[in-house]
């Protein structure tokens, strides 16, 4: 008999109490929590992103459409980045003004290479004001899901208010579990060390998010 | 299970002491108040966390009583996905099956993730011994493994270390494994934290395989979930050629929608966040994103025969989110180490003697490590009555009755020469010998259910007629939980 045939077996006769008519899946579970956490307009629920992305220390920016490749280059000089790496599918237009170096996310560039790039730009996918979440689903202008975790600076852009939703169940939603997703709540942190938050570790130090709109 | 820490005392010597260690009392207590004062901010937020919570219970038992069914579709998705799926009926056919999948890369070496899974089947050792070197990756996990120790917590393995040991373990230990601790290493977090990044980065950048376990599971569409907060689970996850998962049966949920409870109850109940730094999900395989090879190790090793005891089933419904280690006064003087496996704490004390049986003189005694407060069972996300498992168990122990041992209907002898009362006896006397614990147990059992009756009801009757149970005092568990700040009067580390 395979582990498979076993452990099944196993499983079936554990639970000889359950009757075959048992509550099916539909009725079992009364979805009576919220579906978001208080009453707030659109631009408050940015406002709540904002707040609770900077509360995890996330560095927030806001700009009009218009500006946003000037940021972009001010944050990037700021840095000192000599080096950005940049989806393929990228609004060309949001690095017009960057002097850093594009490099591009190629399929055949290792892990070393993107070690040493000096920071990251990308969109996201929806983004979740309650909890100061941004998630990333591998699309064309987010790219794949190592490209931002080695650098260590990671800029990503938030279009408001369209990609902002209130909460998590309105984020899955939105999500398809297909592709993979990276859910980030502020830059990669620890707090093995007596319980004392450090910023980094592994993931990139430092995360600045641009709300453009 | 071969998870027992060899040669480990019965929770009532190990406790004994563990209690007389200063440093890990002070490290200890420290923590879990911390942790304590914050996931209750945490979930102070959230106006409907009664009702996520009872969803979450109420997901988990439908997919406990459906399990057979949600497998086989989970099975089905993975394998749809481009995942292959293996089956592992103990530890050992595990370890085994990790093994060969590595050996067939070529590789001799493997980066891991955190999880309890492999912990549980001691999945290092069993590499080690087939030439296989697992790196741990996670801090904690990186400071316990260093340090040749054994993890204390759930979620903060390394607890019961303070910023000095951890820097002398550093600069001691590193250069065995790999990049040295810098020179002039201090102890201060953020050095530490520098440190161990350079010293694994080194790791990850060349790593080939992957080693993880995960949160969840979703059976409709063969989605794994991974929760953390370093970044390390997303290197071992993305980084290598090749992917393994080791995931106990019981982490399903049913569809990709469950995972909105779950998602917001854990991690306020473990770190007490509104969300952990990085949540990672991934759907078998993508092309050109992470590992082109995926394999996901199914593992029984005591779940199914968790499974056959209608009480203590409901252990199977854990999270881990550590929330009842951080408020159970027990765990807080005796620490982890004396549970003597993996799972430490109050969920320790039901699910370790479920999954390996009460055999061993440990397994038996893990019963009477509580005392029967009811605290965990008030923060658990998904309501796993603790204290009900917990009588339940001494019950079992002392009296014997049917149990299912590896898949097999056994009768248990009521406790050989009534080893297992002694060691119940020995609980006591640790207790009533530690006027702090003893004290704190007392005043808690004011509020609980339980412990009202002077006899326990149904089988428990004949056990509780010639014992007399605690007598209840008068000042209520609440008022005392707030007026000496959850067992200490020391105000300082709340915040
Ligand atoms: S038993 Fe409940 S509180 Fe304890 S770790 Fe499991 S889910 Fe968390």
């Amino acid at each position: 008999m395979s582990s498979r045939e076993r452990i099944l077996g196993r499983v079936r006769r554990a639970l000889a109490d359950v009757p075959q008519d048992d509550t099916p899946y539909g009725e079992a579970v009364a979805r009576d929590y919220l579906r978001e956490h208080g009453a707030r307009s659109t631009e408050e629920t940015v406002e709540l992103l904002a707040e609770n992305l900077a509360d995890y220390r996330a560095v927030v920016h806001r700009c009009g459409a218009d500006e946003l490749p000037s940021v972009l280059a001010r944050l990037l000089t700021e840095r000192k980045a000599a080096t950005v790496l940049v989806p393929p599918g990228l609004d060309e237009a949001w690095l017009a003004e960057a002097d850093a170096a594009r490099v591009a996310d190629r399929m055949e560039s290792g892990a070393h290479e993107l070690d040493r790039v000096d920071s990251v730009v990308t969109a996201c996918a929806v983004a979740v004001a309650e909890t100061g979440t941004i998630v990333l689903d591998g699309g064309p202008d987010q790219g794949r899901r190592r490209i931002t975790l080695v650098p260590d600076h990671h800029i990503c852009v938030v279009r408001v208010p369209e990609q902002v939703v209130s909460s998590v169940p309105q984020a899955l939603e939105r999500l398809d579990p297909a592709r993979p997703l990276t859910w980030i709540s502020g830059p990669s942190a620890t707090s093995d060390i007596e319980l004392d938050r450090v910023e980094g570790v592994h993931g990139p130090r430092t995360l600045e998010v641009i709300l453009v709109g | 299970m071969s998870g027992t820490f060899v040669g480990m005392p019965a929770f009532p010597k190990a406790a004994h002491e563990a209690v007389g260690n200063q440093t890990l009392r002070a490290n200890l207590r420290h923590a879990t108040h911390t942790i304590r004062a914050k996931r209750a901010n945490a979930v102070a937020e959230v106006s409907d966390w009664a009702e996520l919570r009872e969803a979450g219970k109420r997901i988990k038992d439908h997919t406990l009583r459906h399990l057979d069914r949600y497998l086989v579709q989970l099975e089905e998705s993975v394998t749809a996905a481009g995942g292959i799926v293996h089956w592992a009926a103990d530890a050992d056919e595990a370890n085994r099956i990790v093994a060969d999948l590595v050996k067939e890369t070529g590789e001799s070496e493997v980066v891991k993730v955190k999880s309890m899974a492999t912990q549980e089947i001691g999945l290092n050792e069993a590499l080690e011994a087939e030439g296989i070197r697992a790196y741990e990756t996670d801090l904690a996990e990186l400071i316990v493994q260093l340090g040749k120790d054994r993890p204390s917590h759930i979620l903060v393995p390394a607890i019961h270390r303070n910023r000095g040991e951890i820097r002398d373990i550093f600069t001691r230990e590193m250069s065995e494994w790999g990049r040295p601790a810098p020179e002039g290493l201090t102890d201060t977090p953020a050095e530490l934290a520098d440190a161990a990044r350079l010293h694994l980065r080194e790791k990850f950048l060349r790593a080939k395989v992957g080693v993880s376990g995960a949160n969840f599971m979703v059976a409709e569409t063969g989605t794994l979930v991974v929760v953390e907060s370093e970044g390390n689970g997303r290197m071992c996850l993305t980084l290598p050629e090749t992917l393994i998962s080791v995931v106990g049966i019981e982490k399903i949920v049913p569809t990709w929608r469950d995972l909105e409870v779950f998602l917001q109850t854990l991690p306020r109940s473990s770190t007490a966040e509104r969300m952990n730094p990085y949540t990672s999900t991934w759907t078998g395989t993508t092309d050109g994103d992470g590992p082109g090879t995926f394999h996901l190790v199914l593992l029984d090793n005591g779940r199914t025969d968790t499974l056959a005891d209608e009480v203590g089933r409901q252990a199977l419904r854990c999270i881990r989110c550590s929330a009842c280690l951080n408020v159970c006064p027990v765990y807080e003087r005796a620490g982890g180490h004396a549970y003597g496996s993996v799972y430490p704490g109050p969920i320790g004390a039901i699910l370790s003697p479920q999954l390996r049986g009460t055999a061993s003189e440990i397994d038996a005694s893990l019963p009477y490590a509580s005392s029967l407060c009811g605290a965990c069972y008030e923060v658990c996300p998904v309501a796993i009555d603790i204290p009900e498992v917990l009588v339940h168990l001494r019950e079992r122990v002392v009296q014997g009755g049917p149990v299912t041992r590896e898949g097999n209907k056994v009768v248990l002898k009521p406790a050989k020469g009534h080893g297992a009362e002694r060691a119940a006896m020995r609980a006591a006397r640790w207790a009533f010998d530690r006027p702090g614990a003893l004290r704190a147990g007392q005043r808690l059992a004011s509020r609980t259910r339980r412990l009202h009756p002077r006899t326990l009801p149904g089988p428990g009757k004949a056990w509780s007629a010639t014992r007399d149970l605690p007598a209840v005092p008068a000042e209520p568990f609440r008022d005392w939980w707030q007026r000496t700040n959850g067992g200490t009067t020391d105000e300082g580390t709340a915040k």
